[in-house]
C-alpha cells in the first residue's frame, strides 16, 4: 500500500539459521515488521553473484512493506569468505543442485510460517538463477501462494545444459504450476532471450496457467541493479510496481 | 550461475592476490557475469589455490580474451622455436 508519512514505522532485521535439506543448518536474513501481525511473506531467492548487498537490501525493502521477508543463503554449503569468494567456489562446483535450493526455499517457507505472526500466505521471488529457481520452486511446492520469476535465465533450457544438479528444464514442470506467476523481463536480455520468454509464455498459455509477463524495451538483463551498469531507472521502478502489486493481491 | 558455461584446469604457477604472492592449483575460466566489468557476461578467468580467498581474478570481453589466446599461442610458439621450453 502506498507510504504516508504518519505512518509507525520499525523493523528488525537479522541473521537467522534455518534447517535446510537433509537438516543441513544454512543461515539467512529474516527482517519483519515491528507492527503486530498477521503479515504475508516473501521468500527471495538470490542470485548467481550470491547472498549479496542487493539482495539483503531487497529483503529490508519487502520488509518496509510489511512483509515477513526472508533471504537463504543457497551458497552455505561452500563454506565462507567474501561474497566474490563464495561465487567463485560455487562455480567451480558447477552451482547448486535443484533439488537443494528447492528444499532450502521451502524451509524458509516454512520458517516464515512457524514465526506466529504469518498469515499463512508467503510469495516467493528470485532475479537471474533465482528467478529460474523461483519457478521451478513453484512448480513442485505447495507451499506458495504467488510466485515472481524476474529475468530467470535457463527456464527454457536446452536438452545439453541438463546435468545431475539441472536434471530438468523447468519450463517442463509448467503443467504443474498452480499458483499465480509474475514475470519481469527485459528485451535485451540475452539469458533469457525474448524468444525463451515467448516459449515460455506458450507453455503458460497451454496449460492455461494464471500469469502476467512484462516485458521492457531498453533493458537488458539485471535492470533492477542499482549497483550495476545495467541499471535503468524507469524500467526499474515500473517493474517494482509490479511486484508490489502481484504480491498485494495475492498475498494479502 | 546463468549460463553455467565453466571449464576448469589443474595449472601449477604462481600468482599475486591480495595478500601476495601464492601458488595456483587451478585455472577457473567461465563466459558468465563478471563483477566489475560492465557488461552482462564476460570471460572471467579465476586462478587459485586450494585456501579460500587465495584468488587472482580476470575479467575480459570476449574479444580481448581471444586477442590473449592468441597472444598466449604466439609467446609459447616462440619459446618453442627457440628452445627455451624443456
Amino acid at each position: 500500500m502506498p507510504y504516508r508519512t504518519d505512518q509507525q514505522e520499525g523493523l528488525v532485521a537479522e541473521t537467522v539459521m534455518v534447517t535446510g535439506q537433509n537438516g543441513d543448518p544454512i543461515r539467512a536474513y529474516y527482517a519483519r515488521p515491528t507492527a503486530s501481525g498477521p503479515v504475508p511473506g516473501v521468500v527471495l531467492i538470490h542470485h548467481a553473484p550470491g547472498w549479496d548487498d542487493w539482495y539483503k537490501e531487497a529483503t529490508l525493502r519487502f520488509a518496509r512493506r510489511g512483509y515477513a521477508a526472508i533471504c537463504p543463503n543457497l551458497y552455505e554449503r561452500v563454506g565462507h569468505g567474501t561474497i566474490e569468494d563464495v561465487m567463485v567456489m560455487v562455480r567451480g562446483a558447477g552451482g547448486v543442485p535443484d533439488a537443494q535450493v528447492v528444499a532450502d526455499v521451502e524451509a524458509s517457507a516454512r520458517y516464515l510460517k512457524a514465526a506466529g505472526n504469518s498469515n499463512g500466505k508467503i510469495g516467493v521471488i528470485g532475479t537471474c538463477s533465482g528467478g529460474r529457481h523461483a519457478y521451478l520452486t513453484a512448480c513442485q511446492s505447495d507451499q506458495f501462494a504467488a510466485v515472481a520469476d524476474l529475468w530467470g535465465g535457463g527456464v527454457v533450457a536446452r536438452p545439453e545444459d541438463l546435468n545431475d544438479k539441472r536434471p530438468v528444464s523447468p519450463v517442463d514442470l509448467t503443467p504443474s504450476l498452480n499458483i499465480p506467476l509474475l514475470g519481469i523481463f527485459g528485451n535485451e536480455d540475452r539469458a533469457p532471450t525474448p524468444e525463451q520468454v515467448d516459449q515460455h509464455e506458450a507453455a503458460l498459455k497451454q496449460h492455461g496457467q494464471q500469469y502476467e509477463f512484462h516485458r521492457y524495451d531498453g533493458a537488458g538483463h539485471g535492470f533492477f541493479y542499482y549497483d550495476r551498469a545495467a541499471y535503468r531507472q524507469e524500467q526499474a521502478m515500473d517493474g517494482w510496481s509490479k511486484v508490489w502489486a502481484f504480491f498485494e493481491q495475492h498475498l494479502a | 550461475m546463468c549460463t553455467n558455461i565453466v571449464e576448469q584446469t589443474p595449472i601449477t604457477g604462481a600468482g599475486k592476490g591480495e595478500r601476495g604472492w601464492f601458488n595456483m592449483k587451478t585455472a577457473l575460466v567461465s563466459y558468465d557475469h563478471p563483477v566489475r566489468l560492465n557488461d552482462e557476461h564476460a570471460l572471467n578467468i579465476d586462478f587459485l589455490s586450494d585456501v579460500v580467498g587465495e584468488r587472482v581474478a580476470v575479467e575480459l570481453d570476449a574479444t580481448s580474451a581471444r586477442a590473449l589466446v592468441a597472444a598466449v599461442t604466439e609467446a609459447l610458439r616462440k619459446a618453442e622455436e627457440a628452445n627455451a621450453i624443456v
